[in-house]
């Protein structure tokens, strides 16, 4: 696994206090980890503050799963 | 008349985090009282508090119990304490497993005074170091003081009325006597009463000591700060924590066999009309509140065996003491009347409800609560036992709670035991 997706791993495990197994790439953050829409905007915060990367509204529209949020970080940041 | 009893307990204190410990502690004459921890307090002109103790203390409360993780991180501290005794008490009363028709009929009541003051604090340095796309999306929500309604009505899916009273330091007291008539007047069957608070917090204890409310000769005497009605008092010490109660009607908890601990006879409320942080000199106030509420209950004031002071450890004391005299008789009729805040600092919005479970357990045991530091009373208390550092056996059938906040807005409930 990418050093990338273990630090969005455990940025998803604290919070929403899900079982690190169940973070998988396919794993939708509102289907499989019980997040609501304001879990999501506090993950990209999240994801933002870690990666040092800015991810405007619309890209975080379409990040659903660990998976998308792998990839939209592997591909915009640094 | 619908009758409305207390089925359920559920405590946070500075002395423990659940009501056995607690009580075991506030009967043993132990104090909760300390230097802050929560952060550096070492700039402030008070450096000591009431702090709810971490987990790993024997008298330490562990937030995983009842509140998910991910709502810890959501929310203000006062909501987490709130979340936890509004699930103790529905445990106690054996009401974790209510259907759907009960669950419409079972509300709840637990205010705050102030709410989510320490994450109102930081999120405003969030915002002016970082600017306002890094205030959480948690923080409106987080913060509010009915939120700890709103998630304990989520978490055990309570479809009663949602309520939350914000009335300072009479919240506690406010909640419980305004849940009693919710299920007086056929609202509910079942409410979760009470108060939180959590406030130890930079601008909470800046504040207060601005206002020259708080203690700040006693920073390197923690446990002896907080002395009702003794002469060297000057100031309340913060407290934090939380009790709500489980108040049901008569009829409804007498038929699924539920404990019953006491029955809520009486509640006075009223304002002084007077200053925002000052009680009224006279006391006419408290004096109206406790008269309604004994009136109410359709008792004599000699029928109270102990009161539950509002006795903060400010020069207040002696005016409530002088009201209750003229309620009670000048030795009270024999009752004996402690403050409780001498052990656990002043819990603000929780007070009321925690000193009310106190009272609670006051009848239940037979065992009044000491008021600690209590070495040289101050005058104006001749002749009035305030029960001073050790806690007393006797008679107790009926109580008297005060509770009285800024605003000059004041609250008492009388309780009594239920043969």
């Amino acid at each position: 696994m990418s050093d990338i997706a273990e630090r969005v791993k455990k940025i998803v495990v604290e919070h929403l206090g899900v079982e690190e197994d169940k973070v998988a790439p396919d794993a939708s953050f509102i289907d499989d980890l019980g997040a609501d829409s304001l879990d999501i905007v506090e993950l990209v915060m999240a994801f933002e503050e870690e990666f040092g990367v800015e991810i405007p509204d619309d890209a975080a529209e379409k990040i659903n799963t660990v998976g998308d949020a792998n990839k939209y970080i592997e591909e915009n940041a640094g | 008349m619908r009758r409305v009893v207390v089925t359920g307990l559920g405590l946070v204190t500075p002395l423990g985090g659940d009501v056995e410990t607690s009580w075991k502690n506030l009967i043993a004459a132990e104090s909760g009282i300390g230097t802050i921890t929560k952060f550096d307090a070492s700039d402030q002109k008070c450096t000591i508090a009431g702090e709810v103790k971490p987990a790993d203390h024997p008298w330490g409360f562990d937030p995983n119990k009842r509140v998910d993780h991910k709502i810890q991180r959501q929310v203000d501290p006062f909501i987490v304490l709130g979340i936890d005794a509004a699930g103790q008490a529905l445990e106690d009363a054996g009401l974790t497993d209510m259907d759907d028709a009960m669950k419409q009929r079972a509300g709840v009541s637990i205010g705050s005074g102030i709410g989510g003051l320490p994450g109102i604090e930081s999120e405003s340095l969030t915002l002016a170091n970082r600017g306002p796309g890094r205030v959480s999306p948690h923080f409106v929500h987080g913060r509010l003081i009915n939120l700890v309604s709103g998630q304990v009505s989520i978490q055990y899916g309570l479809m009663g009325p949602n309520h939350a009273v914000v009335t300072a330091c009479s919240t506690g007291a406010h909640s419980i006597g305004d849940a009693a008539r919710m299920i007086r007047d056929d609202d509910a069957d079942i409410m979760l009463a009470g108060g939180a608070e959590s406030t130890i917090c930079p601008i909470g204890i800046a504040g207060f000591a601005q206002a020259r409310a708080l203690n700040t000769s006693f920073n390197d005497r923690p446990t002896e700060a907080s002395r009702p009605y003794d002469k060297d008092r000057e100031g309340f010490v913060m407290g934090e924590g939380a009790g709500v109660v489980v108040l049901e009607e008569y009829e409804h908890a007498k038929a699924r066999g539920a404990k019953i601990y006491a029955e809520v006879v009486g509640y006075g409320l009223s304002g002084d009309a007077y200053h925002v942080t000052a009680p009224h000199p006279d006391g006419l106030g408290a004096e109206n509140a406790m008269r309604m509420a004994i009136r109410k209950a359709g008792m004599e004031p000699s029928d109270i065996d102990y009161v539950n002071a509002h006795g903060t450890s400010t020069m207040a004391d002696t005016i409530e003491l002088a009201a209750v005299r003229r309620v009670l008789g000048d030795d009270l009729g024999g009752a004996s009347m402690s403050s409780t805040k001498s052990a656990i600092g002043h819990l603000l919005g929780g007070a009321g409800a925690v000193e009310a479970i106190f009272c609670i357990l006051a009848i239940r045991d037979q065992v009044v609560p000491p008021t600690l530091n209590l070495h040289n009373p101050d005058d104006g208390t001749e002749g009035v036992d305030l029960v001073p550092l050790t806690a007393k056996k006797r008679e107790v059938n009926a109580v008297l709670n005060n509770s009285f906040g800024f605003g000059g807005t004041n609250a008492s409930l009388v309780m009594k035991r239920v043969d």
